[in-house]
């Protein structure tokens, strides 16, 4: 799975992402949700760490099911006081919920493991326009500065004693931090940039790593494929069978 | 006479928001075939002068004339970038490409190299400077001595035709020192050096100035040696010829 060619992946993720998310029916989303496990399982990704992700995402979705059900209009099944929820707005929460696991999962497996470069330049390979690929990419490289900068500033408050507790000194010393924080970062992602431009930078990342399209990324593809299109027929093709 | 690869003409600079400029009528020069040491107090505006020649700074009066050209606007920067190579005193600033050999091979991607060729230069680079078996390690990972080396070898991949090095040796223990001025005393280029190690300039330099706010003092580096005067020279005649 790791050695699949990212390109593919990207594309495969995009595929389902959007068959999914279109998706109006609970077997068509149902039948992603096991894909996407299936996609899961290849990857043998540690499951610990995939369900601390879910629960991230999870727990946005549970303001939904505060919210949508509550206020969706339909047949009423439950009532407490002045609120009401309906059958359409649980089935429709429910559906959204699915959705969105069954994308993040897929998200997980395929994209989450391909390192953030390696993304930035296969999407660059892809055609996307250079721009986004390099917002990604800087995103990242800064990130990492922001961290980096974040650690010195708390080692400089440690080596000097620094514990914090409830009191003005403890605030006012969290205050400075934040905003050395921002300065120092803004610094040095300046000088980063400039070391740039000193090495010649115009403006366009190029690319070491050549991708090669082998046979088992074609037959990822075509297997993939074949996916989709049963999705795709559960979803758009049944009602008029039926 | 022969040109001067950089000639600052009364340069007026200063930061931002500064109440004193960090230079004034500031002049200077740069003979081919030359290689000075430039030392100073802290603060004294070693770094400031280095992005001056480079661009990142912009002075707000003067001339600067860099291999007989007057730099005005970035395009004209850009171009000098290419034929000339500055070792950032922070290293961090100076490498942010994920692995060495991306980082090293950055330089000459800019320049229009090929991949193959890009790398072929990196690798030979790395050599040079002892750092075969670096290729894949994570940049931001080395330790600091390592880092100034990568550095180095970063900006010695771009074949610049002058060196700009602020503080090359901080960080560097004696052995890589040594190896540093054997590589430096083989480059067939002229480089300015700031540091603040007599003996690591005694082996690399033969005139030392000292940085000051209008010109930089020529010292008598060496015992027995006659000091060349740069600075009274450019006060008596700014822009002439020397
Ligand atoms: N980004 C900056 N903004 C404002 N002042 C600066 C900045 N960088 C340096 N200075 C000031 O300019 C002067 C020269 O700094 P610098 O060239 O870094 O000195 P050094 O000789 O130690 O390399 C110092 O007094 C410093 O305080
Ligand atoms: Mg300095």
């Amino acid at each position: 799975m790791h050695r699949l060619d990212p390109r593919g992946k990207i594309g495969v993720a995009g595929l389902f992402a959007v068959l999914i998310a279109t998706a109006q029916t609970y077997t068509t989303i149902l039948a992603g949700l096991a894909l996407s496990l299936v996609f899961l399982a290849l990857a043998g990704l540690p499951l610990r760490k995939v369900v601390a992700r879910l629960l991230v995402v999870n727990s946005f979705i549970f303001f939904l099911w505060l919210v949508l059900p509550l206020t969706y209009p339909g047949d009423v099944v439950w009532e407490l006081g002045p609120l009401s929820a309906t059958r359409q707005g649980l089935l429709f929460t429910g559906l959204i919920t699915l959705k969105s696991n069954a994308i993040i999962i897929i998200l997980i497996a395929l994209v989450a493991t391909v390192p953030v470069i390696t993304l930035g330049q296969a999407l660059q390979n892809l055609r996307l326009p250079d721009k986004l690929c390099h917002l990604l990419l800087f995103t990242y490289r800064y990130l990492y500065v922001f961290e980096e900068e974040y650690r010195r500033l708390v080692q400089a408050m440690k080596i000097r004693g620094f514990q914090p507790r409830t009191n003005l000194h403890t605030y006012r010393s969290y205050a400075y931090l934040a905003a050395m924080l921002l300065v120092r970062s803004y610094d040095r992602a300046d000088r980063v940039f400039q070391a740039m431009l000193c090495r010649g930078f115009h403006g366009r990342f190029y690319s070491l790593r050549t991708f090669y399209w082998q046979r088992r990324d074609g037959t990822f593809l075509a297997a993939a494929l074949l996916a989709g299109a049963v999705l795709f027929c559960l979803e758009w093709l049944k009602p008029s069978l039926g | 006479m022969s040109e001067a690869l950089i000639a600052l003409h009364n340069i007026t600079f200063a930061y931002p928001g500064a109440s004193r400029p960090v230079f004034q009528d500031f002049n200077f020069q740069l003979l081919p075939g030359h290689h000075i040491g430039l030392i100073g107090p802290n603060g004294c505006g070693k770094t400031t002068l280095l992005h001056l020649i480079m661009g990142l700074l912009r002075p707000q009066a003067g001339r600067i004339v860099i291999f007989g050209e007057e730099v005005n606007k970035e395009k004209d920067f850009v171009r000098v970038r290419q034929k000339v190579g500055l070792l950032f005193q922070n290293a961090d600033d100076q490498l942010f490409c994920p692995t060495v050999l991306e980082d090293v091979a950055f330089g000459p991607l800019n320049q229009g190299k090929s991949p193959a060729l890009a790398v072929q230069i990196a690798r030979e680079t790395m050599d040079r400077l002892g750092l075969t078996g670096f290729e894949d390690r994570v940049t931001y990972k080395l330790s600091g001595g390592e880092k100034k080396l990568v550095s180095l070898a970063t900006v010695l991949a771009m074949q610049p035709q002058l060196l700009l090095l602020d503080e090359p040796t901080t960080g560097l223990d004696e052995h890589t020192k040594h190896r540093l001025i054997h590589i430096l005393k083989n480059l067939e280029i002229s480089y300015m050096i700031v540091s603040h190690e007599h003996d690591f300039l005694n082996h690399t330099v033969k005139e030392c100035c000292r940085v000051h706010g209008h010109c930089c003092q020529p010292l008598p580096h060496r015992a027995g040696e006659e000091p060349v005067s740069t600075c009274k020279k450019t006060v008596s005649a700014p822009g002439g010829e020397y």
